[in-house]
């Protein structure tokens, strides 16, 4: 379909990572797309407003492949080779490590690079029109289409509207869809830091009472240093503080958190930090109207699966929209919505309430918890198929897969 | 075409009147998904893959093609309000669709406009319609209504072009499907009051009589299950509702 003057089959708003795959995902099967986002497109891939490193499962990888980007991201991704679980640093580790010919348990790869990669693949994309620093006026969800007004004068027209604009999704709030949230008592510290020794390719998840400790492998820089990035969890009073101490207590306090096993730890970005909460729509539609990403769901980052769930709303909205196309339907019609907010919804809360147990039980202090944990750590170690349970969840091969996740156009 | 243009021709023939009666009070909720004809809506995605299939089959085109359609004519028969005229022409057909009851056609024109969909609605029997060369015919849900389903098969036939195809649905004569969609679907209000009558029904080996009785072939029939977990999917069981694949013999 062609890019007629400002009609488009679905209008996204949201050219964050989750917004611009969507867009990708379904320009790639042949449909138009309009992109709308207040952000200034070179803040949008400057690595300095977003120093988080994000683990991209297998499962999201085979997308990245399907839409033909994984080879622009190889160079710049860190293969997960192995995830090694443990309360502190007390003995009773789990690992998972997958055989070799099961491929990496995931890519850790920058925001900044992921979304600079996605956002050139639309640029360049005939089918994709980029709407960039333009705020939403006003948006009218009609029987037949939608159409969004931009504040500076053009009206947009579709049949759909996608919103991927985040946790504080503004149209989810205009649809009146009822969101469940709370805050945890919690902050993330991330950084990004360089160490004496390699890392293995393994990722670190140190349970402590005060919070989560996760180290994650990045690629060596172009000189050969090491480098991870910690996303270190600490209780909403500390956070600030810990964000603002001298670099020199802060990196020995990393030192203690990760036992010194990289040897010497040195904090090579600024500490940014970002309040952790919990939030789920009880639906993901309404007239004309689908959710996408934090838009619908926001979950603690402990397992490192909100940028994964959310790609997985967008390969299962994909599959819907284009069998719809595919079979002549209103890409609005309420049979596909219905799809796709059965597909998703009971996904979305599955690993959520599983994330948000996990982050509770982490969360309790005192030797009989850590106990339990270690109990279960050591269940979990010993028995083969819970095992391959947790490890396939950390991929992100369980559930009903769209094509897409398996590497495969719909 | 309106429907003032129309109105003043009798129609006679196949069309039952009461049928065409009952369906055109119906015609302005149409296109609501949760209103009198919900069940419709949920069907309509289950048989529009079975019709790409069988046109991506049939024709040879790309399963990936977003316009399988483009370039040729279709014809709908007993086309309601354009629950499946929209479709066709969306995947780029030329679409004609004929219905008894003038306030669906009007209700079907309605719902076209906005979306700039070119439809050739008309208020005609298949018999008095007289069109030809249609590339793909369709009539889905309608045989059962009809007065005369023979004369009805017949002009079905004389619309098809040469290699044409033709999908055409229908309720099994079961007792499954009696009490499915006559008594469970209309007493508890699924289905609207007066929309079936069991007697009506066809079966498979009843209706690929009345094709190859004119001139057509049965290629394929595939069953529709229900259930209310799932909702529909197509299924080899034919026992409440199934669609057939018919070409010239």
């Amino acid at each position: 379909m062609t890019k007629a003057a400002n009609t488009s089959d679905v209008i996204i708003l949201g050219a964050g990572m989750i917004g611009l795959t969507q867009a990708l995902t379904l320009a790639a099967h042949g449909l138009s797309v309009a992109i709308v986002d207040r952000a200034d497109s070179a803040d949008l891939v400057n690595p300095g407003k977003d120093a988080r490193v994000s683990a991209i499962n297998s499962a999201s990888w085979n997308m990245m492949e399907a839409i033909g980007l994984a080879d622009q991201l190889a160079p710049h991704g860190c293969d997960i080779d192995k995830i090694l679980v443990n309360d502190g640093l007390k003995p009773g580790k789990l690992d998972f490590t997958p055989k070799d010919e099961e491929g990496p348990l995931g890519v850790m790869v920058e925001n900044a690079i992921l979304r600079r990669v996605l956002f050139e693949a639309a640029q360049a994309h005939d089918a994709i029109a980029l709407h960039m620093s333009s705020q939403v006026a006003h948006c009218e969800r009609a029987e037949h289409h939608v159409d969004v007004t931009l504040e500076d004068g053009p009206i947009l027209s579709a049949a759909l509207l996608i919103a991927a604009d985040g946790r504080g999704s503004r149209m989810r709030e205009e649809a009146g869809i009822i969101m469940a949230h709370w805050q945890y008592d919690h902050n993330a510290i991330i950084c990004k830091v360089s160490h004496e020794r390699p890392h293995g390719n393994t990722a670190y998840e140190l349970f402590y009472p005060s919070g989560p400790f996760a180290i994650l492998p990045m690629r060596d820089d172009d000189n050969g240093l090491h480098r991870s990035a910690i996303v270190w969890t600490v209780s909403r009073k500390d956070g600030p503080a810990l964000a603002q101490i001298n670099r020199r207590a802060f990196e020995a306090e990393l030192m203690k958190k990760s036992g010194g096993f990289l040897g010497q730890i040195k904090l090579i970005t600024d500490r940014a930090t970002y309040p952790l909460g919990f939030h789920h729509s009880s639906h993901l539609t309404a007239d004309r109207l689908v959710l996408i990403g934090d838009a619908g769901h926001g979950i603690h980052p402990i397992a490192g699966q909100g940028l994964n769930l959310g790609l997985r709303d967008v390969a299962a909205l994909t599959e819907c929209l284009v069998d719809g196309a595919r079979t002549g339907l209103d890409l609005g019609d309420a049979q596909i919505l219905a799809r796709y907010d059965r597909w998703r919804s009971l996904d979305n809360l599955m690993v959520s309430a599983a994330t948000d147990i996990l982050t509770r039980l982490f969360g309790l202090p005192g030797e009989t918890s850590s106990a339990i944990r270690r109990m279960g750590i050591g269940i979990v170690q010993r028995i083969p198929p819970l095992k391959a349970q947790f490890m396939a969840e950390a991929k992100g091969e369980t559930g009903d897969l769209p094509k897409l996740l398996m590497g495969e156009l719909v | 075409m309106t429907k003032a243009s129309t109105t003043d021709r009798p129609i006679t023939g196949t069309i039952n009147p009461d049928e065409a009666a009952h369906f055109g009070a119906l015609a302005a909720d149409w296109w609501d998904p949760k209103g009198s004809s919900a069940m419709l809506h949920r069907l309509n995605p289950v048989r529009l893959s079975y019709i790409r299939e069988a046109v991506d089959l049939h024709f040879g085109g790309p399963t990936e093609s977003l316009k399988p359609l483009a370039g040729k004519r279709a014809l709908d028969v007993g086309c309601g309000a354009g629950l499946l005229c929209e479709p066709l022409a969306r995947l780029g057909a030329d679409v004609t669709g004929l219905d008894a009851a003038p306030e669906n056609i009007a209700a079907a024109h309605a719902h076209a406009a906005p979306q700039r969909l070119q439809i050739d609605y008309r208020n005609e029997a298949i018999e008095d319609f007289g069109g030809r060369d249609f590339d793909l015919v369709t009539s889905l849900e309608v045989i059962e209504h009809v007065d005369d389903p023979a004369a009805f098969v017949a002009g079905l036939a004389a619309a098809m072009a040469d290699r044409g195809l033709m999908i055409i649905s229908t309720p099994n004569r079961t007792s499954m499907s009696k009490i499915m969609l006559v008594e469970l679907a209309e007493l508890t209000g699924q289905i609207p009051r007066g929309t079936h009558h069991h007697e009506q029904f066809l079966t498979p080996d009843e209706l690929a009589k009345l094709l190859g009785d004119a001139g057509l072939r049965v290629i394929d029939t595939t069953g529709i299950s229900y259930s209310p977990a799932s909702g529909f999917a197509l299924s080899d069981n034919l026992a409440l509702n199934y669609l057939m694949t018919v070409t010239q013999s």
